[in-house]
């Protein structure tokens, strides 16, 4: 009875630790597609426009950094499953 | 104005002064800015999660700056380059930053002082946080790409002293 016990345990750990990295994964998605979005714009922005480069670069590089937040925000949910 | 300050500010249309490379400018603005917050804000993790938050709080913000310059690094090293490459750098990039950012992470959860709940919050207060802060600063004017003129004023007449 304890073994099996302990062999649940050990089956939730190895599931929670399954679920975090999917979790993760599937929360990379979504930002993925939206970088990909925001730096085929900004391209196509400054091929439009090549003298407002350094305009829409910025805005590019903020762009990026926004939906990379996203991203963060499922790794840091993939941290407290593992390790809180 | 030095040579340095030349290299990266070429005089654009009517005598403007035009930043080539803003990612640069912007993401060193935003750590200095985030250089002078990160004591307050691990005298904060101290009091609520003591010494193991202060360590995991600084070591977050390091992660956090660490991610902003690579990804300012590779994009102004890609912009040099072609469109194709900026865009291989940004996706590219991306992900590269997540599995360090992930492998970072594994490595200090061997670590004593290693504290999740503390290094998660500095990581996405410190992420936003600054970006939200920074956004405050930037400017986008055709004749000011990077940070605003008022910003660029002021850290240009520091770097000229």
């Amino acid at each position: 009875m304890i073994d099996l016990l302990a062999q649940a345990d050990n089956a939730v750990d190895g599931l929670k630790a399954v679920g975090a990295g999917l979790g993760y994964g599937l929360a990379a998605i979504g930002p993925g597609v939206g970088i990909g979005l925001v730096v085929g714009n900004a391209i196509t922005a400054m091929a439009r426009q090549p003298e407002s480069a350094g305009m829409v670069r910025t805005t590019m590089f903020l762009g990026i950094a926004f939906t990379e937040a996203l991203a963060l925000i499922g790794f840091v949910v993939f941290i407290l499953l593992n390790f809180a | 104005m030095n040579e340095k300050l030349d290299e990266r500010l070429t005089t654009g249309h009517d005598g403007v002064i035009v930043n080539t490379e803003p990612e640069k400018k912007i993401v060193a603005d935003m750590l200095w800015r985030g250089i002078k917050v990160a004591p307050a804000w691990l005298v904060l993790s101290f009091l609520i999660w003591g010494t193991d938050g202060v360590a995991s709080g600084a070591y977050g913000i390091a992660l956090v700056f660490a991610n902003f310059i690579a990804a300012a690094g590779l994009l102004t090293w890609a912009g040099r380059i072609s469109p194709g490459a900026l865009m291989f750098a940004a996706l590219g990039g991306f992900i590269l930053r997540l599995a360090v950012l992930t492998i970072a992470v594994i490595a200090a959860s061997k670590i004593s002082v290693f504290a999740p709940v503390p290094l998660g919050i500095t990581i996405i207060v410190s992420h936003l946080g600054l970006l939200v802060w920074e956004t405050r600063y930037v400017s986008l004017s055709l004749a000011y790409p990077g940070l605003g003129p008022a910003r660029l004023a002021q850290k240009q007449r520091k770097e000229m002293k």
